[in-house]
């Protein structure tokens, strides 16, 4: 059971961003990437999600060894991805609380409604843990929240959507570090051998809280190097000079 | 044999004074001729729609006892009326505080002659519709007037619910508000069909507050989806009162709704709000009017539209500041939230300022969906069906935000999510 990118090309007009990227993630473990600013991460996490904008041109992505290609972006979504967005969109005028009510009710079979009492039991509880206070969910998804609330917000979603796998774009940018612990943590009590997860980081420190099992670096649309935990630690020292002066050497 | 809406019969047991004044009307209506074409104040609109020759006058409902049960509001009020066909079927005004008149216009115009006539339709129709106004002013039989005393609170809402049955019926519904200094009070009408049947409303409300009164009004239109449908409604607004209006336009198959706001009274205030979802072919044309005829006033305009299928939306609008009405504070805007292509809006906001120092603002703007925000629903598993609805749910319950009310706003939020087919 894994994710699994295979030889994945994809286009935003003309350009080619992402390009022959190959990436396998098991179910119940941690893989992160790091990669200069524009190097495709947030492509890669958009293409898997669906976002029409981007032309897959080839290639494939496997959820447990179901292409999600040809599937609309909320099927994805309910047959297990989820993506908490770097630039989380803001939604005037729709509650966090329907929101989220909205998202699970959608993954119910037809004709059957959610309980309203368990769900905002639980919806409460996951704010509780998040140290949200509990008027947010009479506020508007996003809508005037700071940049760590929106970060805050995704784990939210995240906790009470339960996938079988997600994608973190940068999750802990714009976190204070007491917010930025509370969201590891909330990302920690996640992890089972039943999810795994994409963790996208400009910062080795995040690893140090959600401890990753591998670690990528992403160069110009393609996976370049794997490692451990200190070739981050190696990433934040020396930067992505090394790397590329690598890569010219091989070419 | 149904009469026609010519036939020239007044009720008998109406006082004499009244007759006179719908006899008057009536000939104003037979005399004055049809929006034409090359009325500015009919520009765009359908005139095709105005044809009353098939509508007859409505005959006594057959479901009485359905439409009281039906008329479902607010947990609490205090009172509550019911008309259906022009006829007072039910009122329950117990809970009023000492005082406070709410009574059909027929009691009002016997037992409260003398205020009745100062303000019963003594506005001049200005923004296009005289011609139905007479005819309403020539046939209003059910109705409400509501007469709150100087200095009274009224804690808990008033409602009306005006019921229209049966193929072709006519109603009439009137509403008629005078608000004394300093009182307070929150009214909701209702509109609605008891059937699916086509039918024929042409309502005139007027609401008058006094000095430094508070008005909150609310009117929930829900006619079937093949009516025509006339809303005529004047606001005046005295020194430091403030009127507060919203309309759900939810039904009708061509609405033409006419609001005007007089802010007669330095510190007056005035907000007009507008929420219309429209879908298959229905039509919304409004015609609004912020008429600044004293300094230091405000009013502030905001309705919203959400086209899908083929309806249109008509909006003008007016903000006319009249000469010495310094230091007024006027905004208007309109937007639309296009959901197909082969919807319309025509929007003409417009400004007319006779006086220095005003602060006016007016807009109007359309726009579609924004495809990143309904991804972002997807992303959450949501269906891109019901990422619509929500995000133009979501659309209607900001403006929804100005309602002062925590449990009013609450409820037209619940009205609001069940017109577009969500969960509540
Ligand atoms: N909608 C778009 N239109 C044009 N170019 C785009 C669009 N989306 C992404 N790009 C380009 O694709 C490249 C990769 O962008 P992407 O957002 O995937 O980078 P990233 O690795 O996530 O960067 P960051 O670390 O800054 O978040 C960038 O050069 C960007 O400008
Ligand atoms: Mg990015």
């Amino acid at each position: 059971m894994s994710l699994e990118i295979k030889d994945l090309h994809a286009n935003i007009g003309d350009r080619e961003i992402l390009k022959g990227l190959n990436l396998t993630i098991p179910k119940g473990e941690v893989h992160a990437i790091m990669g200069k600013n524009g190097s495709g991460k947030s492509t890669l996490a958009k293409v898997m999600a669906g976002h029409p904008s981007y032309e897959v041109t080839s290639g494939d992505v496997l959820l447990d060894g179901e292409s999600l290609f040809g599937l609309e972006p909320d099927q994805r979504a309910r047959a297990g991805l989820f993506l908490a967005f770097q630039y989380p969109m803001e939604i005037p005028g729709v509650t966090i609380a329907n929101f989220i009510r909205a998202a699970l009710q959608a993954r119910l079979p037809e004709g059957e409604e959610l309980e309203a009492v368990e769900y905002y039991k639980s919806l409460y509880a996951h704010m509780d843990a998040l140290k949200m206070p509990r008027t947010f969910t009479s506020r508007s998804v996003n809508d005037g929240f700071s940049g760590g609330e929106k970060k805050r917000c995704e784990v939210l979603q995240l906790a009470m959507l339960k996938p079988a796998y997600a994608v973190l774009d940068e999750t802990d940018s714009g976190l204070d570090i007491d917010a930025l612990k509370i969201v590891a943590e909330g990302v920690n009590t996640l992890r089972s051998p039943d999810t795994g997860f994409l963790v996208i980081t400009h910062y080795q420190r995040l690893l140090n809280y959600i401890v990753p099992d591998v670690v990528h670096v992403m160069v110009d649309g393609r996976i370049v190097r794997s490692g451990g935990k200190d070739l981050a630690l190696k990433l934040e020292a020396e930067g992505y000079d090394w790397i590329e002066k690598e890569l010219l050497a091989t070419a | 044999m149904s009469a026609t809406l010519d036939d020239n019969t007044i009720e008998t047991t109406t006082p004499a004074w009244l007759a006179e004044l719908q006899t008057a009307a009536l000939k104003d209506y037979e005399t004055t001729p049809a929006p034409t074409r090359r009325d500015e104040a009919w520009r765009y609109s359908d005139l095709s729609a105005l044809k009353l020759d098939t509508f007859v006058e409505a005959k006594p409902v057959e479901s009485e006892g359905r439409l009281i049960n039906s008329s479902r509001g607010l947990d609490q009020t205090a009172a509550k009326l019911v008309f259906g066909n022009n006829a007072l079927l039910h009122a329950d005004t117990a809970s009023l505080p000492a005082g406070v008149v709410v009574a059909p216009l027929d009691v009002a115009a016997r037992d409260h002659a003398e205020i009745f006539r100062r303000y019963f339709m003594a506005q001049p129709v200005e923004l296009g519709s005289h011609k139905y106004a007479a005819l309403h002013k020539a046939r209003v039989t059910g109705g409400t007037f509501i007469h709150v005393p100087a200095n009274v609170e009224v804690t808990l809402p008033i409602e009306v619910f005006h019921w229209v049955e049966g193929e072709n019926a006519s109603v009439f519904p009137h509403t008629l508000i005078i608000c004394g200094e300093n009182s307070k009070v929150t009214v909701l009408d209702y509109f609605q069909s008891s059937d699916n049947q086509r039918a024929f409303a042409c309502g005139v409300n007027d609401l008058h507050l006094e000095r430094g009164a508070k008005l909150n009004y609310v009117a929930v239109q829900n006619w079937s989806p093949t009516s025509l449908a006339f809303h005529i409604n004047s606001t005046i607004v005295a020194r430091d009162a403030t009127s507060s209006a919203l309309s759900l336009n939810f039904g009708g198959g061509f609405v033409r709704g006419e609001s005007l706001s007089r802010l007669d009274g330095e510190g007056s205030r005035s907000e007009m709000l507008s929420i219309n979802p429209l879908d298959g072919a229905r039509i919304v044309d409004q015609r609004t009017l912020q008429d600044h005829a004293s300094p230091g006033a405000s009013s502030d305009l905001l309705y919203l539209n959400s086209l899908d299928g083929t309806s249109r939306s008509i909006f003008a609008g007016l903000i006319k500041v009249e000469e010495g009405a310094h230091r007024t504070d006027a905004y208007q805007k309109v937007r639309n939230l296009m959901l197909s292509n082969d919807a319309e809006a025509n929007s003409m906001p417009g400004l007319e300022i006779l006086a220095d120092d005003v602060r006016c603002t007016h807009g109007a703007t359309s726009g579609e969906i924004n495809e990143d925000e309904l991804f972002y629903m997807q992303a959450r598993g949501i269906r891109k069906e019901d990422g619509r609805r929500l995000i133009v749910n979501g659309f209607f319950q900001s403006l929804l935000e100005r309602v002062e009310s925590a449990p009013l706003r609450e409820y037209l939020g619940i009205k609001v999510t069940e017109r577009l087919g969500l969960p509540v």
